[in-house]
Parts: structure tokens; sequence; C-alpha cells
């Protein structure tokens, strides 16, 4: 488990947006990880603890940002219009992680998570449905809208010779 | 296909998560259509930024310190409160009983075959060594080190092999409990999986038929040969379990 600490405090710290936050969940869901590794009969140690954290991460927003929860329960109210990023060729290529950074930190949550899982953590749909106990159609779903918002966000900034 | 179908291909394309056949029909079309092929580097192209390692927020190093402190500190309060805490011993004990009372109604009610009981100690034996981290009481890759650390311990002489030029290296043994008896325990190696090797002695009539058993997502292969019985348990696949247990009886013991 051990060896996973730096996974579980990179999704904590995408979740809650904030070192000391991510620092708290990620502090609490590894040691109730380690309180019930015995109990733990899979194969991936990383994913059960992501599991956990994840967990872990949806009662502290229920407490701390019930707010932000809203997007988290009822996703389907997340608008995202169609953009029509694919017209002309980007160059997303070239952009610097600050401004990456701040795209992924603008998605909604449930986007953000399957973002980190799929494209950080290099988990598979499958894996990313388990831990996030949804159908594996919710994460693809999850993760052409989250594309689809950073492709806009990104694209603005990014086109040449487009406004900045 | 067209490039409404196509659009949404493209990302499985890239996750890949797209079939052999799909991804065929893709690369066709994506090759012909020049509006297909500007999505999909664009679909490249953030899959890039989104994986720059300056975006990935490593632990901090104080964090992991004051963490890892903590589940030492709990660890060792936890052992300290099981063996000292009389209560709870108390309570353990009677808990205890009432368990033993279910299962032993149990066992009058549904005996399961003798094969079926010790499969399932031999797989607990393996899930308890490697839960406590204790596979090994001596630990060497020589056999000659290996059979006489026996010796005194159990009342019998267990063949001990090395199999490291099959690439089943040898990493040691130590004393297990099974079958109501002392049992040897030799532990190999593959790769990164544990092979649990246990040998006891048994007598010709109570031979059990060799079978290969899954359980718990466990392999289980045992055999039995000049009075030995053999139990190898392992997470190893059933294939590569049974090469282990091909390697071990065709190399003569020292």
């Amino acid at each position: 488990m051990l060896p996973h600490l730096d996974a579980a405090y990179n999704l904590a710290r995408w979740l809650t947006g904030n070192d000391p936050d991510a620092q708290d969940v990620a502090q609490e869901a590894s040691l109730r990880a380690f309180k019930f590794f015995g109990s733990f009969r899979g194969e991936n140690a990383r994913a059960w603890l992501l599991t956990i954290v994840r967990n872990t991460f949806y009662h502290w927003l229920a407490k701390n940002r019930p707010a932000e929860i809203v997007g988290a329960i009822d996703e389907q109210a997340l608008e995202v219009e169609d953009a029509a990023a694919n017209a002309e060729a980007n160059q997303l290529r070239s952009a610097d992680a600050d401004t990456v950074r701040r795209a992924i930190a603008e998605l909604p949550v449930v986007f953000r998570e399957a973002i980190i899982l799929r494209e950080m953590e290099g988990f598979d749909y499958k894996a990313i449905a388990e831990l996030s106990d949804v159908p594996v159609g919710t994460v693809m779903s999850r993760l052409a809208r989250a594309r689809r918002l950073l492709h806009k966000r990104l694209a603005g900034e990014f086109k040449p010779g487009g406004q900045r | 296909m067209n490039c409404q179908q196509a659009q949404p291909l493209l990302e499985l394309y890239a996750d890949g998560e797209l079939d052999a056949a799909g991804m065929v029909e893709l690369e066709k079309h994506v090759h012909d259509c020049p509006a297909c092929s500007i999505a999909w580097q664009n679909a490249r192209g953030l899959k890039k930024a989104l994986k720059q390692e300056a975006l990935y927020f490593p632990a901090p190093t104080d964090w992991r310190r004051r963490l890892q402190a903590e589940l030492r500190s709990q660890t060792a309060t936890g052992s300290r409160w099981n063996f000292l805490n009389l209560k709870w011993l108390t309570a353990a004990t009677s808990g205890l009983a009432a368990v033993c009372a279910t299962l032993l109604l149990f066992v009058t009610l549904a005996r399961p075959s003798k094969e079926q009981r010790l499969t399932q100690e031999v797989v607990a034996g393996n899930i308890r060594s490697l839960m406590a981290e204790h596979t090994l009481d001596v630990v060497s890759t020589d056999q000659h080190t290996v059979k006489p650390w026996f010796n005194g311990k159990l009342d019998f002489s267990p063949p001990v092999r090395d199999l490291a030029t099959q690439e089943f290296p040898l990493a040691g043994g130590r004393l297990d409990y099974l079958d109501g008896r002392s049992v040897a325990a030799l532990v190999f190696h593959r790769h990164k999986h544990v092979i649990n090797l246990f040998i006891w002695p048994v007598k010709e009539r109570d031979a059990l038929p060799a079978a290969p058993s899954p359980r718990q997502g466990y392999n289980v292969i045992h055999w039995t040969k000049t009075g030995m019985t053999f139990w190898a348990v392992s997470d190893l696949n059933e294939g590569e379990l049974r090469e282990f247990v091909q390697d071990y009886e065709a190399t003569n013991p020292p």
C-alpha cells in the first residue's frame, strides 16, 4: 500500500483542489485502508486504495462543500455544449502545464476524477467504472464530456493567432 | 464508416479500448477523411498535454513521514491492546466458544471431503504466510542450508530442491501446521509470485489422488510420491504452477 501514497495524494489533491485538504483526505483514506488491508483480496492494491480515497473525498465534500456535490449527483445537469473544437487543428501539445492545470481544475468534479484516473493513473474504462461505482457507459460519457470541455478551453487559448 | 460514426470512436481508439475490427475500419476512414484526421490529431494532442509529468502532485515528504509514523504507532498500540487487555480476551474466548459450537454443528451436518478440507487448510496457510509477511524461517537459496535446518524440527526429512535454473529459485523454508501435524513449507519465487510447497509424510493408503483445484483465486496442485504428500499453492496461473510441479519432480534430490 505504501508505494501508492503518491497516487492517493495526487487524486486527493486534484479532487479537493488544495494541499491542506488533500493531506487530510489522503491521510484519512490511507489510515482506513491500512486498517482494513487484512480484508483486501483483490489484485490491484492501487485501485483499492484509490477507491477508498474517492469515498473519503465524497464524505468530506458532503460535509465541507455541499454545494459542489450537486454536480456529482446529477451530472446530466452539467451542460456541455458541442464544441466545434475539431474543426481545425489546435496546438494543445504546446500547452504549458499551468494552463492545462487550470483547465483541469475548472472541470466539474466527476469529470475531473475520470480524467485523472484515465490519463494520470492509466486505468482502463472497466477499472475506472469499478473504482467509481458506475457503469462503463457512464465512464465513457464522462471522459467524452470532460475532453470536450478541455478542448474548448485550451483550443481557445492556443489557437494560432487566436485571442488570448 | 462515416464521420458521425468515426468521431466517437476516436477517443476509444486513443484510449486503447477499441477492438481490432473497429480499429481497422477507423484507421481507414481517418486516413481518407481530412476532418477526422484533424480530430484525431487533436485527441492525441490533448492526451499528451494531460500526461505532462508536471501535472502530477507527488505526496509531500513531510506528509508521507507523518503518515508512516502514524501507521507505525497504530500497529504498535494495536498489538499491545490485543495481548494485554484481559476484558478483550474474555470476550474473545466466549465468542470463540460460540464460533466453535457453530462450527461443530456445521461440520457434523455437512462434512467436507478430506481433499476439500486439506485444500482449504493449504490455501489458508498460504494466505496466512503472505498476510503476516512471514513466509520464511530460514532464508536461503541454498538447498544444502535449507534441508539441514529442518533437522530436529520435524520427524521426517523433506526433499529440498532448488529450481533456480528452471526460473523457480528457492527462497527458503519454514515450519507450518497442516492436517493436524507439523509440516515443511518450502518457498519458491517466480517473478513477483510466491509458491508455497507444503510437504509431509503420509501412508500410501491415505494418499489422495493428484488433482488441481483452484480456490479463492489461488491454484493448488497436490501429489504423493515415495511416502510424502506435496501440496503446491500459489497465485500463479495453473499452467505455470503445473510447470513448477513437473520441474520439481524431474529434479533429482541432491
